[in-house]
């Protein structure tokens, strides 16, 4: 009697178990108390989330913005991508935003979003992304959610260490991935070859603090290694940057084993600061590269892309004391200082450890020339005269740090997958999580500036790897991310939610720092675009040869004008089309049968211009494609398409009001 | 002491310019999909909105249903109701040096007469917006008209109307009241001489 019992308790429990483990498929929903959980995540119907969170879309080449912690969708911000759905990219006021000195480009792989800074924390005022393929950073207006200026970066082949502002935005800076010839020339690809033409770059530009003037401020040419991942000193390390390389074997092919034979390949650490004295001194070459500056006015609500020319190159071996090699374990990706400045972290991506650097000791071995050796007029610093600790974790495959600022780094694992939590007091190993699956970069919200949000409240994880998290969708799925507690001793898995693209990386900020700030609609009368029709008595078609430009209103519910003829097979048609509404909320889209572009997606008080080239006469209707009122459906129009060389004249009318050119 | 009454009673007169400096009455339309309402306020010589286009989006809502826009332009009693507020004071100024009660009382009354005719003036304005519908509008509701109420809270379809007096207001019965006291206080003065 007493065994039967036991078994039936034993069963009970063990029932309980499955069930509690068993939540989603196979997998385990790895969260801790799933009730308490959902109570932390949850949001009610009308409330807000606490903080905004910034997820790059990778090859999307856009950014996503999501409420945390409920792990909501809020916008897709066009960046460097085309986007059909805003028409960015598409209509004319924003087509130069993709302007590059190889014409226009309609997609890039966004990579690495970061917030710009006051005193080394998070202001809220802009976040800075890379271009990952055609060097480029963008930058995004936190007023307004949208992308005002991108620059090129030129001399680089590929932007990926990119571009984590320093501590007062006063840099933005941004390495090759890969190493070119630089200036680019035609060159054999043997190993000779590369060895010989092939360089790197590290490129600092200015102007991020205010907009509109991004520029290249100088160059430091360096040895043909891989550049992965940076981060800009703070506190004490401020005046610094650092950049991780892998491949200083410099191997030119098949480099999955070629570039990961060495121990060790180098944490670059640059002294901006000199590098500016040596710029000052006029220490430079002056190289005639091109490159562009492409930039959105908010006023005229129209960008401009404008090319460039000459970027000043600094050249180590001539200027001494500007970049010193830190040799680091096993092709590092992620170099992440904690929020005093005094340790950096380099993530030895094909081993189990993490190596942790002191600034000061690395001062201490520059002014004692503790060098190894000298590789182009960079001194290679000796390992163990800068080595702080080892963090012995244990997992496998190390790829990105942030820190909570309570005396934490939570280190992100990508072949073991799994998130640990260790000290910066003994660089000992506090706690483990796992993630779903093969997580890349983490975040942890201000975890990678001096002032952590609310001490470290949440991490996120971005995983590479989706499976059987979500119903399956086809081949392709959305990438997961999951949401963990890290205010306790023990993390704890809270959400997972699936993202846009490929996030490599995200940024987040509390809410209330960017929430207020937010433009709400634009003002018709700060509205300087000009192709504007400020009310509907400035409505009016003007042909210039086959060049025709109807300036337009649309207001609830209609469109003025909304019948148009005159129009002819072979013209070039303008929409200048500008939304008389002063509320929030209240956009207007236009479309036209035919018009091969997107449509245009008009906010109050905005002007956009669509064109179009009819080529059939017939008549051909336009409406509106933003579910506005009651009467939207009635908000249409027509255009009437006459044959070349027709006589009809160009006419416009509303309701009663009919007009003649 | 004897010169207060006279001293209340300009007072009194003075504070009708008050009226200038906030609006005398305001309306607002609650719906879900204005859940920070749309205000509109009216003043003595003008009429705002809470934010620039607030007008505007009444007037954008107020066309579905055939209303006649609200355009300050058209609207004459912005234009001679300041006049007859000034006139006012600057005749409660001259009845003031004048020093007699019974001016005063005349004073009291004809302000009084105008405070009436003018919350009739207003009616008749909501009265003809609200019923005064174009026989084209996109959205009839038969037998609806949408008139706000004059004081308080009424449903117009999918909004709540509130409409209730504003601080400007106050400036009005404040020199009412005032003036009356002074005629009060001078009768008593001079029971006691």
């Amino acid at each position: 009697m007493r065994s039967t019992t036991a078994i039936f308790s034993t069963l009970l429990i063990a029932s309980l178990f499955v069930y509690s483990g068993c939540g989603n498929g196979g997998n385990g929903s790895g969260a801790i108390g799933t009730s308490s959980a959902a109570e932390k995540v949850y949001v009610a119907p009308g409330e807000y989330d606490s903080y905004y969170e910034f997820f790059s879309g990778g090859f999307s080449g856009q950014v996503t913005v999501h409420g945390l912690p409920s792990g909501r969708l809020l916008k897709i911000i066009p960046v460097f991508s085309v986007d059909a759905e805003t028409g960015y990219g598409f209509n004319e006021e924003t087509k130069p935003m993709l302007m590059t000195t190889y014409g226009f480009i309609p997609w890039d792989d966004a990579h690495h979003p970061k917030l710009s800074q006051t005193n080394g924390v998070h202001d809220g005022k802009f976040l800075f992304i890379n271009g990952n393929n055609t060097p480029r950073i963008a930058r995004i207006d936190l007023r307004y959610f949208e992308t005002t200026e991108i620059i090129q970066i030129p001399n680089s082949g590929g932007c990926h260490a990119s571009p984590y502002p320093t501590q007062n935005t006063e840099y933005l800076v941004a390495a090759t991935r890969f190493s070119v010839p630089t200036p680019q020339e035609d060159v054999p690809l043997d190993q000779e070859s590369y060895k010989k033409n092939f360089k790197g770059t590290f490129t600092f530009i200015t102007g991020g603090e205010e907009p509109g003037n991004m520029d290249i401020a100088f160059q430091i040419l360096v040895p043909g290694y891989d550049y992965d991942k940076t981060h800009s000193g703070k506190g004490v390390s401020h005046g610094w940057s650092f950049f991780t390389s892998y491949n200083v074997e410099q191997a030119n092919t098949l480099k999955e084993k070629n570039a990961s034979q060495y121990d060790k390949d180098y944490i670059a650490a640059v002294n901006w600061k000199k590098a500016e004295e040596y710029i000052k001194q006029g220490k430079f070459h002056e190289w005639p590269s091109e490159y562009y500056h492409n930039y959105y006015d908010e006023k005229t609500q129209t960008a401009t892309a404008t090319k460039k020319k000459g970027v000043k190159v600094l050249i180590p071996s001539e200027c001494p004391g500007i970049v010193y090699y830190l040799p680091t374990p096993k092709s590092p990706h992620g170099v992440d200082v904690d929020p005093t400045g005094k340790f950096i972290v380099g993530s030895g991506k094909l081993s189990a450890d993490l190596t942790v650097h002191s600034f000061e000791k690395m001062l201490a071995a520059i002014e004692a020339e503790n060098f190894d050796e000298v590789i182009d007029g960079i001194p290679v610093l000796n390992f163990d005269a800068i080595h702080a600790g080892t963090v012995s974790s244990g997992g496998l495959g190390p790829l990105h740090t942030e820190f909570d600022g309570r005396g934490h780094g939570y280190t992100s694992f990508f072949i073991s997958s799994e998130v640990v939590k260790w000290s910066l007091d003994n660089f000992e190993v506090v706690d483990r999580i796992p993630a779903y699956y093969s997580i890349g970069h983490l975040s942890i919200p201000g975890g990678g500036s001096m002032k952590p949000w609310e001490n470290g409240k949440y991490l996120i994880a971005m995983n590479k790897i989706t499976k059987d998290r979500y119903l399956p969708t086809g081949p392709e799925l959305a990438h997961s991310a999951q949401l963990y507690d890290i205010s306790g001793d023990k993390m704890e898995l809270l959400l997972d939610f699936p993202t846009m693209g490929e996030p490599h990386y995200a940024q987040g900020i509390l809410a209330s720092v960017i929430k207020d700030s937010q433009v709400k609609f634009y003002k018709l009368e700060e509205n300087e675009h000009p192709h504007k029709a400020l009310n509907e008595n400035e409505t009016r078609i003007e042909r210039n040869g086959n060049e025709v430009h109807i300036y337009m209103t649309m207001i609830r519910s209609h469109f003025a004008p909304d019948n148009i003829e005159g129009i002819k097979v072979g013209d070039k048609v303008y929409f200048h089309v500008t939304n008389l509404e002063q509320d929030w909320d209240v956009p207007h889209g236009l479309a036209v049968m035919g018009a091969r572009t997107s449509e245009i997606l008009v906010m109050p008080g905005q002007t956009e211009t669509l064109v179009w080239e009819p080529q059939a006469e017939g008549v051909y209707p336009f409406y509106c494609t933003d579910f506005c009122s009651a009467l939207h459906q009635e908000m249409q129009g027509y255009v009437r398409v006459s044959p070349k060389n027709s006589n009809v004249k160009i006419k416009w009318s509303l309701d009663d009001e009919v007009h003649e050119l | 002491m004897k010169h207060l009454p006279k001293i209340i009673f300009l007072l009194a007169a003075l504070s009708l310019l008050g009226m200038f400096i906030a609006p005398i009455w305001r309306i607002s339309l609650l719906a879900p999909q204005y859940p920070q309402q749309l205000t509109m306020y009216i003043w003595i010589n003008q009429i705002t909105g809470d934010e620039a286009g607030t007008l505007q989006n009444i007037n954008i809502l107020n066309h579905y249903v055939g209303m006649k826009e609200i355009n300050p332009d058209s609207i004459p009693e912005l234009v001679y109701f300041p006049k007859i507020i000034l006139g006012m004071a600057a005749l409660g100024l001259v009845f003031a040096l004048i020093n007699n009660k019974k001016f005063w009382i005349a004073w009291v009354v004809i302000l009084s007469i105008l405070g009436i005719l003018g919350i009739y003036d207003f009616y008749l304005w909501l009265y003809d917006y609200g019923h005064n519908l174009s026989p084209e509008a996109a959205i009839k509701v038969p037998g609806m008209a949408y008139q706000p109420p004059l004081i308080g809270t009424k449903m117009l379809l999918n909004f709540k109307a509130s409409s209730w007096p504003h601080w400007g207001s106050a400036f009005i019965v404040t020199a009412m009241l005032g003036a009356a006291y002074a005629v009060y206080l001078k009768g008593k003065l001079k029971k006691q001489v």
